[in-house]
């Protein structure tokens, strides 16, 4: 399972967008998310002019567009709820293509897909210039309570127990002469499901422990943490981005 | 691999709602933490970071449903209620569904506060209601545990599910005229196949967990210790 790894989206490089503490891409993320979600929909302009700064963002941070829409897939579901929104909406209806479509369900269609897709995107970003850890360091610094970053970096250190644990366990099985394949794999994977769990939990109790008698209290030690907080500095040049947004969100507003 | 796993996305809820519901969860969280660190001790805490992996990873289990372009997947939240509580564990299911939205743009960031209300409130509070009735109703055989675990577990999924058409009834984007009803028969269907799987996987752990460590099961606290006939660890673990 891809996901097992902990930087898996992460893109390495030394761009000025990946030398930005974490806490200040958070911010500037979640603010933009919020500008674009706040936009009319009918304001069709604006979507526009955000995807534009998205453009932007991604060419600083060196990620190409091609790994950036590939990725951009995971929206697909929903994709798919908004494709089936003109066929089940209410109200005035519009000929489109020989299709009688309901127009605010068009409008809703298109809504979920322009708010959607940007969302992903400023989210990829985000994954592909900062690593886990990073993230967890910027959440710490946010002020996040401290019992939510311990769950979080356990979390991540987990993973990776728990899909080695399953790793060793496929291997013993094929050793005891399992063959599996494909679809076939999932019922000795399904048998052991609770095994799988004791085993990554007793590992990870000694992780933990060992965590312990070194000294860990809780929270990361400093060195972890790597380079200082963010200076004004970095937090003007980060807020350019949520700072566009804003006003494009706010003009939007205005004209429609 | 690439792994498709869904929540609510931006645009889907209108502005408003998401707010009042970001606000809701935020203080219920709050609440949470606040409970949450009197019940993190040594046993809990990497506990309360494997269940938050173990949630994270079956969550990427998806199940398209192509009759509404509806997609569902396990929650986690009855497994999280089972092994380290109600409070600690609407802060795992939390921290997984903060994280997936941060890294994998899964499930928009404006929409957290509706996500974390449906999977991490709902689904984590309705499984710890029906945890503690059945634990007092059932015999306390590992049977019991199996059912218990269950029967919450499905019903879970499908509350979750349900607080979805709620909030889309207050703040859909799209008016769906009659079709509310359609949308609310087709996600407790569909949540209903999903909490089958989910009741399986969650029986089977939290059954090998009380088997081996009851101790960790922390819903089993402070009730008179299960007549579970103890078996050597799994696989010569230690």
């Amino acid at each position: 399972m891809g996901a097992g790894h902990g930087h898996v989206l992460y893109r390495e490089s030394d761009s000025p967008v990946h030398r930005l503490p974490p806490e200040v891409k958070i911010v500037a993320m979640v603010v933009f998310t919020v500008a674009v979600v706040a936009t009319p929909r009918a304001a069709f302009w604006a979507f526009g002019a955000y995807a534009l700064l998205v453009a932007a963002v991604a060419a600083l941070a060196r990620v190409g567009p091609r790994w950036l829409l590939s990725r951009a897939l995971i929206e697909l579901p929903f994709v798919l709820f908004a494709v089936a929104l003109p066929f089940l909406g209410a109200g005035e209806r519009v000929d489109v293509l020989g299709l009688r479509l309901s127009e605010d369900g068009l409008h809703g269609a298109w809504n979920i897909v322009a708010k959607g897709t940007l969302g992903v995107l400023a989210s990829l970003l985000l994954a592909a210039t900062t690593t886990t850890r990073d993230l967890i360091v910027g959440l710490d610094r946010l002020h996040c309570p401290q019992v939510l970053t311990q769950i979080a970096t356990f979390m991540l250190r987990y993973l990776d127990v728990l899909v080695g644990e399953a790793r060793r366990m496929r291997v013993a099985r094929i050793s005891r002469g399992d063959d599996p394949r494909f679809l076939w794999q999932l019922r000795g994977f399904a048998a052991g499901i609770g095994a799988l769990f004791l085993r990554a939990f007793e590992r990870g109790e000694r992780v933990y422990l060992a965590m312990l008698s070194r000294g860990y209290s809780g929270r990361m030690p400093e060195v972890w943490q790597g380079d200082g907080a963010a200076t004004a500095g970095q937090w003007l040049v980060a807020a350019t981005v949520p700072v566009v947004a804003a006003s494009i969100a706010a003009t939007a507003v205005v004209l429609t | 691999m690439e792994t498709l796993a869904m929540h609510i996305s931006n645009g889907i809820i209108d502005g408003p709602v998401a707010a009042v519901f970001a606000a809701l969860a935020l203080a219920a969280l709050t609440g949470c933490v606040l409970r949450g660190r009197r019940d993190l001790d040594d046993r809990l805490a990497p506990m309360a970071g494997l269940v938050a992996a173990f949630i994270f990873a079956v969550q990427m289990l998806n199940f398209p449903i192509f009759t509404a372009g509806v997609s569902g997947h396990l929650l986690g939240g009855a497994l999280a209620a089972m092994l380290v509580g109600p409070w600690v564990g609407a802060l795992c299911v939390s921290v997984v569904l903060v994280v997936q939205a941060l890294v994998f743009g899964d499930g928009g960031v404006a929409m957290l506060g509706l996500n974390i209300t449906n999977m991490a409130l709902l689904g984590t509070a309705a499984a710890y209601v029906l945890i503690a009735v059945l634990l007092r109703v059932l015999p306390r055989t590992p049977a019991g545990l199996a059912v218990t675990g269950f029967v919450a577990a499905m019903l879970s999924v499908v509350v979750a599910s349900q607080g979805f058409v709620l909030q889309y009834w207050l703040g859909g984007t799209t008016d769906l005229g009659g079709n509310l009803a359609g949308l609310a028969g087709t996600m407790a269907g569909v949540h209903l196949l999903i909490g089958i799987g989910e009741g399986l996987i969650t029986a089977t752990t939290v059954v090998t967990v009380a088997k081996v460590r009851p101790d960790l099961v922390y819903a089993l606290r402070g009730l008179r210790p299960a007549t579970v006939p103890t078996v050597p660890a799994v696989g010569g673990v230690r």
